[in-house]
């Protein structure tokens, strides 16, 4: 009958299309995995170029932050070998260094120059001393603000803000009849997203995550000091819903003329006076603030480039690495787009360059980059390396599920003590399943 | 169902139903809309429903990012293949159930519904650790494997009930003229159940094409189907409701397109016995 | 009617279903029993031996399992109730004789079609973002303040969603239901004088328990594993971690298999715990 001859045709043909999928890697074939932002995707742009100067082919797999985290997690800690290179942090890099995980880029080439990179960024990609990921954009914070709403105000930005000053413009800069924000930032849970934020923040604050035992120290004053300021600043003057406001939400807002002042990354600059951006002749910088205690808010971040250990193309990986992250390549941008739009704060010589440096946020760029330093992040000290971040495995859980209470909090669904408490328990129960304490 | 009703009842019928029709259909149509708006315009306030310059631009992005012909295919393939090899491994399983039931039937049937009932993120760390060891990552033949085993128990179900409404004096009265099992099956059963067949084919087929978790987790690149795609498009930096507008209508376009043509079969055959 | 030789030919029929899923459900629910029972810290050397039934005691007494479990509950049943009353309505009205029905019921179930991550994704940033979202434009027409959907209205926002998904599943079964109904009895009814309450509770309401059994029990597999939606729009903040979640967060974000599987096999526990309590009403109602 004729209908079991159609079912059995139709199973073998999807059997036999499914089969190709063998067929298909040839050697000279790299898989990449790596986030979309931006600077990501316009890389993708130029892979072309690379197959063309190595005839080594290029897979991408992109996808959302959060996505790729748990894929690449998924795949490093099981051995799974589906990627010849992963884009990683600064939080990861470290950690999966130091369980060998990683190829370590110790024989780069004599051009590609390895002491070229920031040494800031350098050092938060190794372990040990030795380099497991190679930047492809670093970044810190700083404040971006609309100078025609600052005069406006009456105020005048100042190079290195307190919180007070910045809670002051704020609340003048604030016209809501016009839809018009003082400040946006970010407020979404997540550890990389608003908890990166209210952490960079806290440490200005004198506050920090863990003492040098280990105990969580979210009963601490300083704590309830930088939860309250922030929460009454946005309030006041922030945007509706900016409990889940994360990087995205506030560009749009901003490049739409909706906020009169962000502080976030660095990277953000070269948006916000992008062409996407509709208020892109009035942007100005400053450092992130401070409130006189000795640490300013500002973080450290970088988007790397590292080649799991295992991979059958290590050669080609590099190859890859190396044109990415060189300085070749960011004279290509700069060539075709300009540069305003190379990839930032991952190479000295770019901030040495003059044509880099007539771009208008390259030194506030370099200025907050340099101010931050992961290893002594904290006005108390603390036991861990990092600013945004501590670089232990069990982080990015528990700052995931403590920042919920943050946002929670933020909403007005509970109060900060209710949220803090709930972070003191969380913490010291992860830490103590751990084996920290 | 032929009922005469008075037109002014008929008109009010129709409006009422337009209306909410339309209110539900209207995400997929703003998002339809948006796809065809620049950045600037798909934020606009007050926003722009029909009057704005419609530009393909945002396709053109999508297609030169992502290759979304494989991701099209991957997705073809793994939703028809697991639910052809969901469908031959079911169909002899419900034949049976619903012909020659025994005391344990119902409780087999309801052992295979509750194997759904395990949570995905559970197991993924066990699922993967054996893919890597059987090496089928980012394998077609795995993922249509796996959907396959998800799906069969709804197909199983579906089937049976189907089976179960074939009166079984027909059956009997070929078994007197002599039909063998293998031709009771095939001539007489395989017909009549033809429209369940088909109706749990599509319902299956669809409800592969959106499974995103496994899809997602197992795949790279030779076998990632557009769950995968539309990774890549939520929340970049930047403005992104058109570009992600266009890239949700690649994503959805084929299924909804197959959706409306069967829409009467599947109308027609989504009764999972419930009707007597 | 059945011969032996038919029974032994129909569990010959029955065995690669039944072995492939037997084989489905025990190597996962294994290897999960076994990762329950282990430290297993991928981030900090792998498997590190027996802890006995540590995770089991840390889970259930994690400040977070209740409130997950709750929120798992409130989810199925809210999205349940939603979409079998207005799918009852929304079966009734398209059951009508109307003018272009075959497009109004393409229009109804065309959310069916759509993947979990997209109707999430639209949702969460072109109708319900404070800002930039439909809803915010809307409201501030009518001169109201946008509401914080997904952080002052999570839960309702989220049980909305999914509701929006799973309504032309449950319509499209209670529609063919409706169409079996014998309308000489109702009319027969309705010149008896009986008020439309009574002939909705004593004839149609009973004629479509069937299919409201089935429209529970396919649905409640599906929302029992939601996943993509929280993942998406929330991120478990604001009172929506499902137990599914949690399970996430434990597994993928701290990184503790052993902990996560724990948390599974308390999920597969719970999912049990309703399957059972729904097969028996199933069960009651499949028998006819």
């Amino acid at each position: 009958m004729s209908f079991k001859r159609t079912l059995c045709a139709a199973t073998a043909l999807s059997l036999i299309t499914a089969s190709g999928a063998f067929a298909d890697s040839h050697s000279a074939t790299i898989t990449i995995a790596t986030v979309n932002n931006g600077d990501m995707v316009r890389m993708q742009g130029y892979t072309d170029q690379f197959t063309k100067e190595t005839g080594i082919a290029v897979e991408w797999v992109t996808l959302e932050e959060n996505t790729l985290r748990s894929r690449v997690t998924t795949d490093i800690t099981t051995k799974g070998g589906q990627f010849d290179i992963m884009t990683i942090g600064m939080y990861e890099t470290p950690i999966w260094g130091a369980n060998g995980w990683l190829v370590p880029l110790d024989d780069l080439s004599e051009e590609y120059n390895v002491g070229d990179i920031l040494p800031a960024m350098a050092g938060g990609l190794s372990h040990d001393g030795t380099l497991y990921a190679a930047p492809f954009y670093g970044e810190s914070s700083m404040v971006m603000y609309r100078t025609d709403l600052m005069e406006a105000a009456g105020l005048e930005m100042p190079d290195a803000p307190t919180w007070d000053f910045i809670a002051q413009a704020a609340a003048a800069m604030t016209d809501r009849d016009n839809e018009i924000n003082g400040i946006c930032l970010r407020g979404k849970a997540g550890w990389g997203e608003g908890g990166a934020f209210i952490t960079a923040m806290s440490n200005s604050f004198g506050a920090r995550w863990f003492d040098e035992n280990w105990q969580a120290q979210f009963d601490t004053e300083q704590w309830a000091n930088t939860l309250n300021f922030y929460k009454g600043m946005m309030d006041a003057s922030g945007p509706a819903g900016y409990a889940t406001n994360g990087f995205n939400e506030n560009l749009s807002l901003f490049n739409q003329g909706k906020c009169g002042m962000w502080i976030d990354a660095t990277v953000a600059a070269s948006f916000v006076t992008g062409d996407d951006s509709t208020v892109a002749d009035s942007v100005a910088f400053a450092l992130a603030p401070d409130t006189g205690l000795g640490k300013r808010s500002n973080w450290l971040w970088a988007w790397a480039l590292a080649i799991p250990a295992g991979t059958q193309k290590e050669a080609e990986a590099k190859q890859f690495i190396e044109w990415a992250t060189g300085t070749g390549y960011i004279e290509m941008v700069a060539a075709n787009e300009g540069w305003a739009n190379v990839p930032p704060g991952a190479r000295t010589s770019l901030y040495e360059n003059p044509k880099y440096q007539a771009v208008p946020f390259a030194k506030m760029t370099l200025d907050s980059i340099l101010s931050a330093d992961p290893n002594n992040s904290t006005v108390e000290p603390s036991p861990y390396v990092g600013i945004q971040f501590a670089a232990i495995p069990e982080f990015a859980g528990i700052a995931t599920e403590v920042s919920q209470e943050f946002s929670a909090a933020y909403a007005g669904q509970q109060t900060i003590e209710e949220a803090l408490e709930k972070a003191q328990a969380i913490t010291n129960e992860a830490m103590e399943a751990a084996g920290y304490q | 169902m032929a009922r005469s009703v008075s037109p002014r009842r008929k008109l009010i019928n129709t409006t009422a139903a337009w209306a909410i029709g339309l209110l539900i259909f209207f995400p997929i149509l703003w998002t339809i809309l948006t796809s065809f708006k620049t950045e600037g315009q798909a934020i606009a306030s007050p926003p722009i429903f029909l009057g704005f310059d419609w530009t393909l631009e945002n396709y053109r992005t999508v297609m030169e990012r992502s290759n979304y012909g494989r991701f099209l295919w991957n997705s073809i393939i793994i939703a028809g293949g697991s639910t052809i090899l969901g469908l031959i491994i079911a169909i002899p399983a419900a034949w049976s159930m619903a012909f020659v039931p025994s005391k344990r039937t119902k409780d087999v049937l309801l052992w295979m519904l509750s194997t759904k009932m395990l949570p995905a993120v559970g197991v993924l760390y066990p699922i993967y650790l054996l893919c890597i060891q059987l090496g089928i990552l980012d394998n077609r033949v795995a993922l249509v494997v796996i959907l396959m085993l998800i799906n069969l128990p709804i197909i199983v179900w579906m089937l049976y009930t189907y089976f179960r409404e074939i009166p079984v004096e027909i059956l009997e009265a070929a078994r007197m003229d002599g039909a063998t099992l293998k031709e009771e099956l095939l001539y007489i059963l395989t017909p009549m159940a033809i429209p369940g067949i088909a109706s749990t084919l599509l319902l299956n087929f669809i409800l592969a094409w959106n499974e995103a978790f496994w899809t997602l987790n197992l795949t790279a690149v030779n076998a990632a189907p557009l769950t995968a795609f539309i990774a890549s498009y939520s929340s970049p930096e930047g403005l992104f409701f058109a570009k992600l507008s266009a890239a949700s209508t690649m994503a959805i376009a084929p299924i909804l397109i197959l959706g409306w043509f069967s829409q009467k079969q599947l109308v027609r055959g989504l009764t999972f016995g419930a009707v007597k | 009617m059945a011969t032996k030789a038919s029974r032994s030919a129909a569990r010959l029929m029955m065995a690669p279903a039944v072995i492939l899923l037997l084989g489905w459900m025990l190597v996962p629910l294994i290897m999960t029993l076994w990762f329950s029972f282990r430290t297993y810290l991928p981030l900090r050397g792998g498997d590190k031996g027996w802890t006995g039934f540590d995770n089991y005691v840390r889970f259930v007494t994690s400040s977070s399992f209740w409130p997950a479990v709750q929120t798992t509950l409130i989810i199925v049943v809210g999205v349940l109730i939603i979409t079998v009353v207005l799918g009852i309505l929304l079966a009734m009205l398209l059951d009508q004789p109307m003018w272009g029905q075959g497009i109004v019921r393409i229009l109804v179930i065309a959310p069916f079609f759509v993947m979990p991550t997209v109707s999430a994704l639209v949702w969460k940033n072109m109708f319900m973002d404070p800002v930039n979202g439909l809803f915010a434009h809307l409201w501030r027409l009518f001169g109201a303040e946008p509401v914080s959907w997904l952080s002052d209205a999570a839960m309702p926002s989220l049980i909305m969603i999914v509701s929006w998904q799973w309504l032309p599943f449950a319509t499209l079964i209670l529609l063919t239901a409706f169409q079996s109904l014998d309308s000489e009895q109702l009319e027969a009814a309705e010149m008896d004088g009986a008020p439309f309450a009574k002939r909705f509770f004593y004839i149609v309401l009973p004629h479509l328990s069937r299919a409201i059994t089935i429209v529970i029990l396919i649905q409640t597999i599906f929302l029992l594993a939601i996943f993509a939606e929280i993942f998406v729009t929330t991120g478990g903040a604001f009172g929506t971690r499902t137990l599914s979640y949690l399970i996430f967060q434990r597994v993928l974000e701290s990184q503790n298999i052993g902990l996560g599987s724990a948390g599974g096999v308390y999920a597969i526990i719970l999912a049990n715990i309703v399957a059972i309590f729904l097969m028996r009403i199933v069960g009651k109602n499949l028998d006819h």
